[in-house]
């Protein structure tokens, strides 16, 4: 699956996309984020306050219970600021 | 064309005229055009990343909605990216409907429901060249959105 992170999630990761091969385990968006926070110190940082980061499954915004399986992309960024 | 996610400025009256080109039906145009603000000088422009593919269909699902809920004969939505500066435009909403309680609303709506789910962020960038960083969301903004919720 092709994760993508926008405005300071991407900064704090460090890149804008990658391609992430999570175990079977990972089953929800909240659970993603946890086994994403836990790869290096960049991954933490950008996750560190779950609640506020925003997802989307295949371009569309995602919950944290929403389940992973099947997706192509998943993005991750801060609430929108746009308009 | 309804929806653009564009660097490129625009002409908001040209586009509020094409609402009712060539048709005599409509009775209301309402037209929206947010700006870039200077913030008492401070800003010298902001920066507005956005999400390729998802911006649009995010757009698109608001648009959907509005067309559902009031009868609108027209719409526009114009959102820009890139850099601009204090006194430049950034996004447009136009809607024409038969009355102006519609349009009104409407537009609106799209306002409120695009400030909340359209995946924009701004960043700011100050008068003396320091990056001020990303602009904060603002809960005044969710409320407003969540106003029109269906009970």
């Amino acid at each position: 699956m092709k994760a993508v992170y926008f405005a300071w999630v991407r900064e704090r990761v460090g890149k804008a996309e990658e391609e992430i091969d999570p175990p079977a385990e990972v089953a929800t968006v909240a659970d993603l984020i946890a086994w994403l926070s836990r790869r290096d110190e960049g991954y933490a940082h950008a996750f560190e306050n779950p609640s506020i980061i925003r997802a989307a499954l295949d371009r569309a915004h995602a919950r944290p219970e929403a389940r992973v399986a099947g997706a192509r992309e998943i993005a991750f960024f801060p609430p929108m600021t746009g308009g | 064309m309804e929806i653009s996610v564009q660097r490129e400025d625009f002409d908001a009256a040209a586009e509020a005229r094409r609402l009712t080109e060539g048709r005599a039906d409509v009775g209301a145009v309402v037209t929206f055009v947010g700006l870039c603000r200077d913030e008492g000088g401070r800003l010298a422009a902001l920066e507005i990343e956005h999400y390729p593919g998802m911006a649009e269909a995010e757009i698109a699902r608001v648009v959907e909605e509005a067309r559902a809920r009031w009868p609108l004969m027209g719409l526009r939505v114009i959102h820009r990216f890139g850099e601009i500066r204090p006194g430049e435009q950034i996004v447009l909403v136009a809607t024409a409907s038969a009355h102006r309680g519609a349009a009104f609303a409407a537009a609106e709506f799209l306002m409120d429901y695009l400030k909340a789910r359209a995946p924009f962020w701004k960043r700011a960038r100050r008068a003396d060249g320091t990056v001020e960083g990303w602009v904060e969301a603002k809960e005044a903004d969710d409320v407003s959105a969540a106003r029109w919720s269906r009970a």
